[in-house]
């Protein structure tokens, strides 16, 4: 019988060679450092960030305003509601750098002491909009169905009432007027921009391959939800959060602006732009360092925010 | 295109009505009493506070004071104010001013908006993008009532360019230095978006394609950059229309303009139910209608969306 002529294997530097696997081991071909700790996207996110001049900035800021309003004695040894009227809008001199406003308060004292209460709102309202936003976006995101029509139409309603306007509403009619309340009045209204972001969030890692192999790994989808849709769906709500977290604090203020937020017992940045308007137009000092404290504390939490959001998203990292 | 309209508002429906079952519910069932506030310090005769009661519909229970509502509402009927105006006049007087207001706002923050987000996305990087967003940050940063105040000492008391305050007829011309003033958040937001949404845009495979057959850089730039870009762009103008209408209320204070802002807060203030009511209702329809002319305008700017 005549053999079949076999096509001889292509010898090494010819085309189509394939070496054994004595030739190439596999610790050559598919090393990796084991001794190296395993990244996240945190970890990476993290790393990213510290060399971020925009993050360094404005988490110092931050700090500072965070001791401020954490010890506030530590910075002045004015008090704020000490005022005497013979130093009405007098200018700055030694121990008094910002001058008197028109009560004759101390302007350095009273920016100092008031960022306690912006911080206090901001803070709360944050916590509240996230634990509520977070928790009925997952919920419509993860479960669908009727659920997730029920829960976008309420968070649509709630969606549709303006955050100043509905604030107002609520502060109305509540009889104590503290920082809590002020946060409570704009959880009510804040919830849903949360809500919407957490929503499309979940559902974008709904699909995903670790969530399919925790269900089939026979999770319940309660701890499914819990422990893999939610950690990976948490990136653009913290970015949110620490932008809100701004923007509320610039919502209390107008509120007390407007004279319906903290009461005037409470020292206030948004309070005492109130009361600088009367002495706009003699002494704008007055009205330009709360009003600058305010804007810093705003950009800075902006700020914070975007570099987080850079630093979350692994295309921006590429380039 | 005529069916989908139709859906869009049937889906309205129910948004309406949960809004304003919210904003009534707030107003008549939480403390507070508005025929005692009505009064202020003085006692109210029992004898007259029952006949305000009876006149306002205070008396019946709450759904059926809602259901009366909803009925006056789609009669055009909202009630008459604790001052004995129909809530339709004050609402003829208010809205017009604040329409014109929004309106300035609007067009400055579209047209300044995306033409420097155009220029500064095209160039990323630039010295031009760095100062306008740098800029624009500080916009978002400072509370509308400190842009209010400092552009009505410095533009309208010191420079004289604009008027600093509106005046009782409220002409376009006294109106535009507080629409530039309600407008200036947003238009850092436009800025932004556009900014981002362009430098995006411009790395496209489409782009590239439409430079490569041979296209003028404006054409390429016009119609296949920034067409694609606006979608997000007339997304955040939509919306921003009821909150410009709403977020007036600080804008309208400091430049003394007699719009839906002020009343407004002086209704809330006074707990006058019926007022603060009707004008959310319209508050809340002026943002599901501008909602979905924002859906439609989607098909003109992406040829890929069609509404059956």
């Amino acid at each position: 019988m005549h053999e079949p002529s076999r096509p001889r294997p292509p010898l090494p530097g010819q085309e189509h060679f394939v070496a054994d696997v004595a030739g190439t081991p596999l610790q050559t071909t598919d090393r990796l450092d084991e001794s190296a700790p395993p990244t996240s996207l945190w970890v990476d996110a993290w790393h990213q960030l510290r060399r971020r001049p925009l993050f360094l900035v404005s988490a110092l800021l931050i700090l500072l305003i965070v001791a401020v309003s954490l010890f506030p004695q530590l910075f002045t040894s004015q008090e704020p509601r000490s005022c005497n009227l013979a130093d009405s809008l007098a200018a700055g001199r030694a121990g008094h750098p910002f001058g008197f406003d028109l009560q004759g308060c101390d302007v350095y004292a009273r920016v100092v002491h008031g960022a306690r209460a912006s911080v206090l709102v901001g803070i709360f309202t944050t916590l509240g909009v996230v634990l509520v936003g977070g928790t009925v976006g997952a919920l419509a995101g993860f479960y669908g169905g009727w659920i997730d029509a029920v829960l976008s139409r309420v968070a649509d309603v709630f969606f549709a009432i303006p955050l100043v306007l509905g604030s107002i509403v609520v502060m109305q009619s509540v009889s104590e007027r503290t920082p809590l309340t002020v946060a409570v009045a704009l959880v009510v209204f804040g919830w849903p921009q949360v809500a919407r972001i957490m929503r499309g969030a979940v559902l974008s890692v709904r699909q995903a391959e670790f969530i399919t192999a925790s269900r089939a790994l026979g999770a319940s989808s309660r701890s499914t939800l819990l422990r893999h849709a939610v950690p990976n769906a948490l990136g653009p709500v913290i970015v949110i959060a620490t932008i809100s977290l701004g923007i509320f604090i610039a919502t209390e203020a107008t509120l007390s602006f407007l004279g319906i937020g903290l009461p005037p017992t409470t020292v206030s940045w948004g309070g005492d732009i109130s009361q600088a308007q009367r002495s706009l137009r003699t002494q704008p000092a007055v009205l330009l360092y709360p009003a600058g404290a305010l804007s810093l504390t705003v950009l800075s939490f902006i700020m914070l925010g975007d570099a987080v959001r850079d630093a979350l998203d692994p295309k921006g990292r590429a380039r | 295109m005529v069916w989908y309209v139709g859906r869009r508002l049937l889906q309205m429906v129910p948004v309406f009505l949960g809004a304003t079952l919210l904003i009534y519910s707030m107003v008549f069932l939480l403390p507070g009493d508005p025929v005692a506030a009505l009064f202020g310090d003085r006692a109210v005769s029992p004898g007259v506070a029952a006949r305000i009661r009876e006149q306002y519909n205070l008396d019946e229970p709450f759904v059926v004071q809602y259901l009366l509502y909803l009925k006056g509402v789609l009669t055009l009927d909202f009630g008459t104010s604790f001052s004995g105006r129909p809530v339709l006049e004050v609402m003829q007087q208010a809205f017009p001013v604040t329409a014109r207001l929004a309106l300035i706002a609007l067009t400055v923050e579209a047209v300044l908006g995306i033409g420097a987000g155009l220029l500064a996305g095209l160039r990323r990087g630039g010295v031009f993008d760095s100062t306008v967003l740098v800029v624009s940050l500080v916009v978002i940063a400072v509370p509308i009532f400190v842009i209010g105040f400092v552009a009505q000492f410095v533009i309208g008391l010191e420079l004289g360019l604009l008027s600093p305050t509106v005046g009782a007829d409220q002409s376009w011309g006294d109106l535009l230095l507080p629409g530039l003033v309600l407008g200036s958040t947003s238009f850092a937001y436009v800025l932004r978006l556009t900014r981002n949404s362009v430098a995006e845009n411009l790395t496209a495979d489409h782009v590239r394609t439409a430079t490569a057959k041979g296209l003028s850089r404006p054409r390429v730039v016009g119609v296949h950059v920034l067409r694609n870009s606006l979608i997000p762009v007339v997304t955040f103008l939509g919306t921003d229309l009821g909150t410009l209408m709403a977020g007036a209320i600080v804008t309208e204070g400091i430049f003394n303009v007699r719009g839906v802002g002020g009343t407004l807060y002086q209704a809330i203030i006074r707990t006058e139910g019926s007022t603060v009511v009707s004008f959310v209702t319209v508050l809340v329809m002026v943002y599901l209608l501008s909602n979905l002319v924002v859906d439609l305008l989607y098909a003109v700017l992406d040829p890929r969306i069609r509404y059956a």
